[in-house]
């Protein structure tokens, strides 16, 4: 099935889910186009693995409402139609299966054809690199095999929406490329909700994003919006090796200094986030030179998804709150 | 039922995979062959345990012994084995997240429930099918051949009895996150049902009545009142699932 282009795929009015007395999300209002690669940010405790088990009927909202190609999903009507692929953040599977198995079982209950069940199982075990263990009892994979395996179950049925709760936090950074290039391949034909903390897998695959954090929903947008509309001028300031001195003063100064919004000391130096470009410009290398800290490299950098989330949210997003 | 027929063919692979069914047909077959063969030879065991010192007076062994033994070891050993195949049908798949996994998934929750519960009425059909040819087999070999669907009858009526034991624990499976809570409330059913057995009243209606029922169809009796007993136990497994049902379908996972 094919969703009808500009129209959202997914759909949260004033999503609301309590446990008792905690609140995990406060009245979600959000929208995701058909065909786009939607980023699902916040860290860890945001709601995000809440509104994902939400739309995918494992919960029951408190208030609110949710639909997904226009069907209401309280009841799980989206799942019985097969419009929902879901990847759990945690996905578990019947150990004595195998995964040719486990395909097999999932394509029946599409009822897809014996045919259409065999050649698509072929097609998504070697997208995702399983060919070789297919016939492995599922019990012997390892975490990061059981990830693609749970990619390999959420796509057999080409679903117009996918639901994907941190779908390669197990991978090996190899396989973690592999499967974000697989997951940015389905943009276009499959609307996916990609939930993370990872931001820079964010960056390599989503076009547009939304940033949760405590149940609530800070932003939502265009990647390329939310970065003009939120990110800060950042600088990189590399001092000469053995600088250690002059390089701790000069951070206690720009911690004082009011263009400065944040300082992060990298490895190797420094990163400035100021609040104004074209003064901060001068002003910044101008303390940098009377603290006599001796330059490898200083340079204005590409804002990122980390300074939007660190802007918005007040720490990165796999950084735990502080306590109160 | 939406669903349905792909997840009883997976309930059924699992209980053959798992060898839940073949260990379920061994001990069951074992049973049968082993009842008549204890009521034929209990008396010579009392007497040679005995010795010369006492005089027991044993009545010889007929094939109603034999009947008796057979629902006595395989009500014992049935109810045991349905609760242990029913407690963790449901709770196991919610605690572990493979629940999750199949409803997101074009299936119903009530197909997700009943493929469950025909695939365990399936293993103790298939178990109780061996032993009640092993029985009859050895009934007749020991003693003297019984009318066969008297006997066909006898081991129907206690393959309804365990499915209601099985039934019990499988709500208990529903309503608990772990196995051996679901076990809990199917033990503390069965000890329910086993009081509310011995009421002259309630008692003929319960699983232990139909075994009463069964003993004297066994033998080419007339059982009495069937009908009755039947349809309540029926009614009582199809309440028991749809008491599950209406918990499971609003239930988060």
């Amino acid at each position: 099935m094919t969703l009808p282009p500009n129209e959202a795929a997914i759909l949260c009015r004033a999503l609301t889910k309590r446990y008792g007395a905690v609140t995990a999300l406060e009245t979600l209002d959000l929208e995701v186009p058909t065909g786009s690669v939607f980023g699902f940010l916040g860290p860890n405790g945001a709601g995000k693995t809440t509104t994902i088990r939400l739309l995918a009927s494992l919960a029951q909202a408190t208030s609110g409402e949710a639909s997904l190609a226009g069907v209401a999903v309280g009841g799980g009507e989206p799942n019985r139609r097969g419009l929902v692929g879901y990847l759990d953040q945690d996905p578990r599977f019947h150990n004595w299966m195998t995964p040719r198995e486990l395909l097999d079982l999932v394509g029946r209950l599409h009822r897809m054809s014996e045919r259409d069940r065999r050649a698509r199982s072929d097609e998504v075990l070697e997208t995702v690199g399983l060919t070789g263990a297919s016939r492995r009892p599922i019990g012997t994979l390892s975490g990061g095999m059981r990830q693609r395996l749970g990619i390999a179950q959420a796509i057999l049925n080409r679903p117009p929406i996918l639901l994907l709760d941190e779908p390669v936090s197990s991978l090996d950074p190899e396989g973690r490329v592999d499967l974000l290039a697989v997951i940015r391949a389905l943009g276009g034909s499959s609307t996916v909700l990609f939930s993370t903390h990872i931001l820079t897998d964010v960056e390599r695959v989503c076009d547009r994003v939304a940033i949760l954090d405590h149940g609530r929903l800070v932003t939502t947008g265009p990647m390329t919006e939310l970065l003009e509309r939120y990110a800060r001028p950042v600088y990189r300031v590399e001092p000469e090796d053995g600088q250690a001195d002059a390089l701790g003063r000069l951070v206690a100064a720009l911690r004082d200094a009011p263009f400065v919004t944040h300082v992060e000391e990298t490895t190797g130096g420094l990163r400035v986030a100021v609040s104004d470009a074209a003064d901060a410009g001068h002003r910044l290398l101008a303390m940098v030179a009377a603290h006599g800290v001796p330059l490898l490299v200083f340079e204005r950098q590409r804002p990122t998804l980390e300074d939007v989330f660190l802007q918005l949210v007040g720490r990165r997003a796999h950084e735990p709150e502080a306590a109160a | 039922m939406i669903g349905l027929g792909s997840m009883l063919r997976k309930e059924l692979l699992e209980q053959w995979r798992t060898r839940r069914m073949l260990v379920v047909a061994v001990v069951f077959t074992a049973l049968g062959i082993g009842s008549p063969l204890l009521a034929r030879y209990t008396p010579e065991l009392v007497k040679a345990l005995a010795g010369d010192q006492f005089q027991i007076a044993v009545p010889p062994p007929t094939a109603a012994d034999a009947v008796g033994q057979f629902l006595k070891n395989l009500g014992q050993a049935g109810v045991l084995t349905a609760i242990l195949l029913a407690m963790g049908s449901v709770a196991v798949e919610k605690e572990r997240g493979t629940a999750a996994l199949l409803l997101t998934k074009p299936i119903s929750r009530g197909a997700f429930l009943l493929a469950k519960l025909l695939a365990i009425a399936t293993t103790l059909l298939v178990g109780l099918l061996l032993a009640a040819i092993a029985g009859y087999a050895y009934t007749a070999i020991l003693f003297e051949a019984l009318p066969p669907l008297g006997w066909g009858a006898m081991a129907g009526l206690l393959l309804l009895g365990l499915i209601g034991y099985a039934s019990l624990t499988f709500l208990g499976s529903t309503l608990a996150r772990s196995s051996l809570a679901a076990a809990a409330i199917g033990i503390g059913a069965m000890v329910v049902l086993l009081i509310l057995s011995a009421l002259p009243s309630i008692g003929p209606f319960t699983p232990g009545g139909l075994d009463a029922l069964g003993a004297a169809m066994a033998v080419g009796k007339d059982p009495g009142a069937l009908i009755g007993p039947v349809l309540v136990n029926l009614a009582g497994v199809a309440a028991v699932f749809g008491i599950a049902w209406l918990v499971f379908r609003r239930q988060e996972l």
